[in-house]
């Protein structure tokens, strides 16, 4: 088992998942090429991930974003194994999570992983703390130690006051929140959530995605994070991958698939984000100057555009250089320069539009 | 053509042979282990004669104040409460407490068995498709079996008396509560299901924290039905010798006494109120927690 401490990093090598009463017997077809339409029309089964690869950074956020019926709901039940796979492993630190007999299944689901769902999944019946306990319960944990632990993280989520409500009683995101204080009184490594903030109004979900993100810095577990959205994955992901009819099209930092798309379905996304928020200075910086010519106001390095343009602005200066954590000069920064980079360019443009 | 017009039946020697062997093989059933039957009920016997003996030897000013807390603790409903009493004073004023308590004796010793043996079936059956497609059609034939008909082994079994009553009643009333616990476990939300596997619960605490209090609205509506159907059993058990408020009911028909019948039909009527209503009320404060107060 994993060290409790430590959050894993999780490796998915060579996974498939095929739908229908005899998933194995295509499994050979589908791995000599055969595509999701072949294999519903022919066979009437369902392909739903095809060859996924991907490793999701230790005590880091892992973003998997597709649409609906990409397959990325099927990959995260994958690695608490809520779904057996077809073939192909899932290695959480240096374990198998698919060779896990009953048992050591139960375990794993215990201690390692904690899991938010897009409906929430609380149980109607039981009170807010009722249900922030419930992973502790199914434990063993004395009752006073749950309440204790599950009262820490409702106060952190802000529900402090609602413990003997009902869910039905709380609004949409309350109810999330509840379901985020159940996954984080667990306290285990591993944070599962499946289109989590989905459900949620813009406003309630920026709020929410703060929270995360806030409590992030300070628990470091590994978290695995399913959307839909764009943009939710640029804010959240440490590294994101973009699935699409079960494969995987490209994966990698949120700035390395805004500047680099793969192909066509991944620039028609892209097309629509804010790049001054994901597009970082360094990205930029003019390394050509003189490394000794500080002009205007410094600028560290890991920056976004949008706050690089802010902080010049308000310097009133058209110049900025870019430094390191040391404070070291890397490279400068012309307002023109960031302007332009933060505008989407013409080559992602509506096809029409650029006629 | 004759064979057009008069169905081809089995020739009369065979069939009479038939019905004799099968007339023949359950006697000798009986003769051989019907005593070794009746021992295993007698536990059943003596809760029954305990229930009835308490029910009639408590004073009535007492078994009134008890029915009364009952209620009121299963429904917080003073007119519920309110009725209930008046209900069992008029049933007293008309000399009917006797037989009352009798029956009142009987249903709940029908309903605590058919709930013992009823939700452990009901819960089995959920989880096998197998099971349930074995179950349903004998849940079927208990349900739709004229009750005389299955009468008659369990009186060639046990003769008349308490027991047999008791068994008569729970066939007929068991079929509600056994659907309804497969049915309202079948119907807990896949979601919620699906959050109690994430965290690991094991099976038994599935079932006890998930599936059980989201089925219990569902299985309390067939805990309702069941007790109604035991009292309408009521009348036609007294053939086989249960006392109670059946019994005046079957002398009223034989003899022909319309105000005899129709008093004792009335204390019937009376106490399934007092069930159904206590019991659905209890029902719904079961799902309390579904009231929606935020907007």
């Amino acid at each position: 088992m994993v060290d409790d401490k430590a959050s894993p990093g999780i490796s998915v090598r060579n996974l498939y998942k095929i739908f229908g009463k005899n998933p194995e017997q295509y499994i050979d077809l589908v791995k000599q090429g055969m595509t999701k339409t072949e294999l519903n029309d022919k066979h009437g089964h369902v392909l739903g991930l095809k060859d996924i690869n991907i490793d999701m950074p230790a005590g880091g956020i892992q973003v998997v974003m597709g649409l609906s019926g990409s397959g990325k709901s099927t990959l995260i039940r994958h690695i608490n194994r809520l779904i057996d796979p077809t073939a192909g492993e899932v290695l959480v630190g240096d374990v198998d999570v698919c060779q896990m007999n009953p048992a050591q299944l139960q375990e794993f689901r215990r201690h390692e992983t904690a899991m938010v769902f897009q409906k929430f999944a609380l149980l109607p019946h039981r009170t807010v703390m009722d249900n922030t306990v419930y992973g502790l319960e199914v434990q063993g944990v004395s009752r006073s130690e749950q309440l204790e632990r599950a009262q820490r993280w409702i106060d952190r989520v802000g529900l402090t006051g609602f413990e003997s409500n009902y869910p039905n009683q709380l609004s949409g995101g309350m109810q999330q929140r509840v379901g985020l204080a159940r996954a984080l009184t667990n306290d285990a490594p591993i944070l599962l959530m499946d289109e989590a903030f989905s459900a949620l109004d813009p406003l309630i979900r920026m709020d929410m995605q703060s929270v995360l993100l806030g409590l992030q810095k300070e628990i470091k577990k590994t978290v695995v994070f399913i959307t839909h959205d764009l943009d939710e994955a640029l804010r959240l992901g440490d590294k994101i991958a973009i699935l699409r009819d079960g494969e995987v099209v490209q994966q990698g930092t949120g700035q390395h698939i805004v500047l680099n798309p793969a192909d066509e379905y991944i620039s028609s996304f892209v097309r629509e984000v804010n790049r001054g928020r994901v597009v970082l200075v360094q990205t930029i910086m003019d390394t050509s100057v003189g490394l000794e010519n500080r002009e205007g106001p410094a600028i560290k390095i890991g920056t976004t555009l949008e706050k690089a343009a802010k902080i010049m602005t308000d310097g009133n200066s058209s110049m900025a250089h870019v430094t390191d954590a040391q404070g070291k000069m890397l490279g400068s920064l012309d307002i023109q320069a960031v302007i332009s980079s933060m505008v989407t360019p013409i080559s992602h443009d509506d096809p029409v539009a650029a006629e | 053509m004759e064979w057009l017009y008069n169905f081809p039946s089995m020739d009369i020697e065979s069939l009479r042979a038939l019905k004799k062997g099968i007339d023949g093989g359950f006697r000798g059933f009986t003769r051989e282990y019907g005593v070794y039957i009746e021992n295993a009920f007698e536990p059943l016997k003596q809760f029954l004669i305990w229930s009835e003996r308490f029910m009639l030897d408590t004073p009535w000013p007492l078994i009134i104040l008890l029915i009364a807390v009952i209620t009121w603790v299963a429904s917080r409903n003073k007119r519920i409460v309110i009725g209930t009493v008046i209900t069992l004073l008029l049933i007293g004023y008309f000399d009917m407490w006797e037989d009352t308590m009798q029956t009142i004796s009987m249903i709940f010793v029908c309903t605590v068995l058919s709930i013992v043996v009823g939700i452990p079936i009901g819960i089995a059956m959920s989880r096998s498709d197998r099971l349930q497609s074995v179950v349903n059609p004998i849940l079927d034939v208990m349900q739709t079996m004229p009750s005389f008909v299955y009468l008659i082994p369990v009186v060639m079994l046990l003769g008349i008396g308490k027991v047999p009553g008791l068994i008569a009643v729970v066939i007929y009333a068991i079929p509600p509560i056994i659907r309804l616990t497969n049915l309202g476990i079948r119907l807990v939300d896949k979601d919620v299901l699906e959050a109690a596997d994430a965290f690991g619960s094991s099976s038994w605490q599935r079932l006890k924290n998930v599936q059980m209090p989201l089925a219990l609205p569902t299985m309390m509506a067939g805990i309702n039905q069941t007790i109604m159907m035991a009292l309408a059993m009521v009348v036609v058990a007294s053939m086989i010798g249960v006392r109670g408020l059946g019994q005046p009911v079957l002398q009223a028909i034989n003899n022909q006494y319309f105000s005899l019948g129709l008093f004792n039909g009335l204390a019937i009527v009376g106490i399934a109120i007092i069930f159904d209503r206590t019991s659905q009320a209890y029902g719904k404060r079961l799902q309390k927690y579904q009231e929606v107060v935020h907007g």
